[in-house]
């Protein structure tokens, strides 16, 4: 019983001991919050918000803020971050696509070719890939402009003829994105419906395709877009809307609202997947041209030969026979 | 040379607005662009305080580091000054900024920025000094003509301070000790990577 009664007189002295100490911090954090050097002090406002902002008396709502350090981890990441991430990405893949290509080398038609030719794309189809395809080579030359030309240029001491095409690549990335801008979006509009997944994409992602082997057996079905089309055709239409939403925003700075913080996210993000964009467009590229025998052609007149169709897309190619011939097929010219 | 900075003595800003009129005229900054704004933190609050921010002209300028074209250079006096004509106004010097200092005119379309405008320390661009076409795309060049800027030379409470960075810091810790308290030099880590010890 007199061991409860210990323990009760400590807990009590103890909780009066913690009971004074809470007064006195409190007293003295009062005390402190009227002395005058501790009104407002940089670094406490850093520590809590990140950026020191107040109220101004010109209409610049963003020059309110008059601390933002944030501004130097921008700085890290677009003169070096940024140029690290699409360094890597770029090289990377122009370096993998070229020991593809010795390797590999352009994918033939086992079989020649038939002489017969089935149309692939129409004309319509075709003008949206070359306007969404050429307001891209724009936009990336003139993005990569910006992160990468004045190290490229050793434009080191500021040129006047290196700052008037930057000057015109700005305008043309600004006015250009309209067109790409339309162009992803007839395309989504235009394939969207070929390009839902099927039961036979699992085997033409399992087994890449076909294109990491050299047997002639290797192809696997596909219906017109096989499952990497497919992948593409996702990848351009989300990295088109991310690319679109960050352009827009930085192209009508702050509106809406926007605080800096936000603008410095914009970039980052346009940046980055600006960079990997590009890396993958090359190699849609290198197997639309190089890489593939008989695959420009499709995209080029519009019309692919017969064997091409049944070695890699197969499914179509049956498709596009039981619907008729008439239409959709034509011979190739006599030479 | 010395290496000239700007001091803000927070506890001595009565909020007047004279700097921010007197380098609009000084520099015949054009309408819409502030190179100088004072901000009041706490307003109407326990706590109140304002501040008076420019460009400070920071040590390894960020502006300077992701300008796409380079038009950014340090001068002797490590005032960090720009070439309009080679400025593109892509912005990007604003995101970099960690003080809100470039400005841009709205030229051409959508938010289109012409070429930007901010702060000199009073010492014009790199026209010839004192020229005519050095006042009108940059305003006055006061430090060729021996005088600081005149924001901090006006400033009626002398609150803000320019010049030579150790010899406004060195009143700046005289007037702490006399006073027993001071909010210290803001922006200056993080423009400067170091602060004054009071």
């Amino acid at each position: 019983m007199a061991k409860l009664f210990a323990h009760i007189r400590l807990l009590t002295g103890v909780l009066a001991l913690a009971l004074l100490l809470v007064t006195v911090l409190a007293g003295s954090s009062t005390a402190q919050q009227n002395a005058p050097n501790a009104a407002t002090s940089e670094q406490q406002l850093l520590n809590q918000f990140k950026t020191i902002q107040g109220l101004g008396t010109i209409p610049d709502k963003k020059s309110y803020v008059i601390e933002h350090p944030a501004g130097r981890e921008w700085q890290t990441f677009h003169t070096a971050t940024l140029k690290w991430i699409g360094g890597i990405a770029i090289i990377g893949v122009l370096v993998v696509l070229v020991l593809f290509y010795l390797w590999r080398g352009k994918i033939p038609l086992t079989k020649g070719r038939s002489g017969r030719t089935i149309v692939r794309f129409g004309a319509f189809e075709r003008f949206v890939h070359w306007l969404t395809a050429s307001a891209f080579v724009v936009l990336a030359i003139t993005g990569l402009n910006v992160t990468f030309g004045r190290a490229i240029f050793a434009a080191g001491d500021g040129s006047e003829t290196f700052s008037t095409w930057s000057q015109w690549a700005k305008y043309a990335h600004n006015f250009i994105s309209f067109a790409f801008t339309l162009g992803v979006v007839l395309m989504f509009i235009m394939w969207v419906g070929r390009n839902f997944p099927r039961a036979v994409d699992i085997e033409w992602l399992k087994r890449g395709g076909g294109m990491f082997s050299k047997k002639q057996d290797a192809h696997t079905h596909a219906y017109k877009f096989n499952a990497g089309q497919k992948l593409l055709f996702w990848a351009v239409v989300i990295a088109g809307a991310a690319m679109m939403i960050s352009g827009y925003l930085l192209m009508f700075p702050f509106y809406g609202g926007m605080t800096i913080s936000n603008m410095e996210t914009a970039e980052v993000f346009h940046g980055i997947i600006g960079v990997l964009f590009i890396a993958m467009i090359l190699g849609h590229i290198y197997i639309g041209t190089v890489g593939m025998e008989g695959a420009f052609e499709g995209m080029y007149d519009g019309a692919v030969d017969a064997n091409w169709a049944k070695e890699h897309h197969d499914l179509w190619y049956e498709q596009v026979m039981s619907e008729g011939t008439e239409r959709s097929t034509r011979t190739a010219p006599a030479e | 040379m010395a290496r000239m900075k700007f001091l803000c003595d927070a506890d001595r800003c009565i909020e007047c607005n004279a700097c921010v009129t007197a380098c609009k005229n000084e520099n015949n900054v054009p309408w819409g662009i502030n190179r100088r704004r004072v901000v009041t933190l706490n307003d109407g609050k326990a706590g109140e305080r304002s501040v008076s921010m420019a460009c400070m002209h920071c040590t390894d300028a960020p502006c300077a580091a992701v300008c796409p074209v380079n038009c950014f250079y340090t001068t002797a006096d490590a005032v960090v000054l720009h070439n309009k004509d080679l400025c593109i106004g892509c912005g990007y010097c604003f995101y970099a900024c960690p003080f809100g200092a470039p400005q841009y005119p709205k030229l051409g379309n959508f938010g289109s920025r012409g070429k930007m405008d901010k702060c000199t320390f009073c010492a014009g661009g790199p026209e010839p000094d004192g020229s005519k076409a050095e006042y009108e795309k940059y305003g006055a060049n006061r430090l060729a003509e021996g005088k600081l800027p005149l924001c901090a030379e006006m400033c009626s409470t002398k609150s803000l301070l320019a010049g030579d960075g150790d010899v406004i810091a060195q009143i700046y810790k005289e007037r702490v000790a006399k006073r027993g308290y001071g909010s210290g030099a803001w922006g200056w880590k993080t423009a400067y990577y170091e602060t004054i010890a009071t």
